[in-house]
């Protein structure tokens, strides 16, 4: 049994297609890549998934559970942008991660004093413990990234989502920030999804790359037909095959 | 150089900011003296030493009749309805506004009905104000209500709706509900925008509350102001003018360190 599940996705805004024809299953703790050119639904799979859209036709399980019809505890998320709470210290919005889902949004006393611990422990971790009574907007763009997975994580999702996580950071950034979510990743063995432009990085993060393309095109109407995955390659040890036993390096024909 | 890369010293600029204050200042004693030495009993552009004098006697001298001095208390009766209505306005304006912009249903429901409300010229309800509420209190605050509350409504749903899609999922992932996302994400957001259309709903306040005054009350500022006009007191009107004037400006200037103290991490925004 896998732990995601899409069975037969299709998803159209109006009378224009998206996606169609999805499918996929992933076992937990797996690292999915999702690549493709700009406006192949890669962002709209990643929405469904977050259960922020829900899709035309078809059903999407985490763990098991029924079609989610909102965002949800289960379901982390880090945005290109906006991922952090503005209007809260960098402690407090890792505080915020585990405190929104009580009535208030908010701890007191002695809880509140175990979450503040506990987020000093995490921004140890993440490399912010310098800047806990900061506003996100003094940090850098990496900084604000790394905070927005902080406080993803801190929440305890059984999936995390990361729609271009990277995209707006320089380089340099960029590769400090493969290699803490490689350690995290490491650590927490949690199921990722990560939407991404950089082959570079699907390939070099990713235990799986799956490619949206549109497999059938109309010249004279091309949004006539909507994306789907068109390749779904096995990115383990460095995305050279071969190299195990039992391999899944598929390119998916539809009918 | 361009003038538009040419910027100002620090002293220019001080001695900039306060020529227009001066050379309103000095076109008035010269138009008052023009006046004043073709016709010594003129009332129209009294001497800047009378206005002074006057000042000084309404702000010190108490009422021939009750030793009261009129001029305090206008002052408070004015604040007073002021703060209650601009008050009214604000906390119903936050609550709508939240409402209006977090919850489609509300959305649907409530929108277009306000933006035809806003459209309703206030004065001219003021009649129906006198009529239904008396001519007490209660009116004159009401009409500062009606007059300010749409526009603090529609600005704090349209600041609601502007607050990223992206942290509103956020916070749905961290499992907070709806009420928890107002209080938590929408509330602390919009709450600089709240100051900001509180100042700019002053300016509408005072008008209303002056107007309401002028028709009928027995204190106030605006009141006082269209009494003495009888009498063609144009010291103690300007008096009054410059007083409110200076009121307002501290209102403004308060409410906006409030936002910069309370609301640091909006600084770049306002």
């Amino acid at each position: 049994m896998s732990f995601v599940t899409a069975i037969d996705i299709f998803q159209s805004y109006g009378n224009r297609p998206i996606i169609e024809r999805v499918n996929l299953s992933v076992e937990q703790g797996e690292f999915i890549s999702i690549v493709g050119a700009s406006g192949c639904g890669k962002s709209t799979f990643l929405r469904l998934l977050l259960a922020q859209e829900r899709p035309t036709h078809g059903s999407i399980s985490i763990d098991g559970a029924a079609a989610a019809v909102e965002p949800g505890l289960d379901r982390g998320v880090v945005f290109q942008k906006y991922s952090v709470f503005p209007h809260m210290t960098v402690r407090e919005n890792i505080v915020a991660g585990e405190s929104m889902r009580t009535t208030w949004g908010r701890f007191f006393g002695a809880e509140l004093k175990a979450a503040r611990t506990r987020a000093d422990e995490t921004l140890a971790r993440i490399g912010l413990d310098h800047v806990a009574d900061q506003y996100p907007a003094t940090l850098s763009g990496g900084m604000q990234q790394r905070l927005a997975i902080g406080q993803a994580l801190a929440a305890k999702p059984s999936v995390l989502l990361l729609d271009e996580p990277f995209g707006a950071l320089d380089p340099g950034t960029r590769l400090s920030m493969h290699d803490f979510l490689q350690d995290l990743r490491a650590e927490t063995g949690m199921t990722v999804f990560m939407v991404t432009h950089d082959l570079d990085e699907a390939f070099k993060l990713g235990d799986r790359v799956l490619v949206f393309d549109k497999p059938r095109w109309d010249p004279h109407d091309p949004s006539a037909y909507g994306a789907t995955i068109t390749y779904d390659f096995d990115a383990r040890d460095g995305g050279i095959p071969f190299q195990r036993l039992k391999e899944s390096i598929n390119v998916r024909t539809t009918p | 150089m361009r003038l538009i890369n040419l910027v100002p010293s620090r002293p220019l600029a001080l001695f900039l900011v306060l020529l227009p204050f001066i050379a309103v200042i000095i076109a008035y004693a010269i138009g008052s003296d023009i006046r004043l030495t073709a016709n010594p009993q003129d009332k129209l552009l009294p001497a800047p030493s009378t206005i002074g004098e006057t000042m000084v006697k309404l702000t010190t001298e108490g009422d021939r009749r009750t030793g009261d001095i009129l001029f305090w208390q206008d002052t408070w009766a004015s604040l007073q309805r002021l703060a209650l209505g601009i008050g009214i306005s604000g906390s119903l304006g936050l609550l709508f506004g939240l409402v209006i912009g977090l919850l489609p249903m509300a959305r649907s429901l409530l929108a277009q009905f306000v933006a035809v409300l806003s459209m309703i010229p206030p004065l001219a309800l003021l009649p129906i104000l006198f009529i239904v509420f008396g001519l007490g209190e209660l009116s004159k605050v009401v009409l500062i209500v009606i007059g300010t509350l749409p526009f603090i409504i529609r600005d704090m749903s349209q600041r609601t709706l502007e607050i990223p899609d992206e942290l509103l999922v956020k916070a749905q992932t961290l499992g907070a509900s709806s009420w928890v996302i107002a209080l938590r994400v929408a509330l602390p957001q919009v709450m600089p925008r709240l100051i900001q259309a509180v100042r700019l709903s002053l300016g509408p306040a005072w008008l209303f509350l002056i107007a309401a005054e002028a028709i009928a009350s027995d204190s106030g500022l605006g009141y006082r102001i269209f009494l003495v006009r009888r009498y063609l007191a144009m010291d103690v009107i300007l008096t009054y003018v410059i007083w409110i004037t200076i009121l307002a400006f501290i209102m403004d200037w308060l409410l906006r360190r409030a936002s910069k103290r309370l609301f640091p991490w909006a600084e770049g925004g306002l």
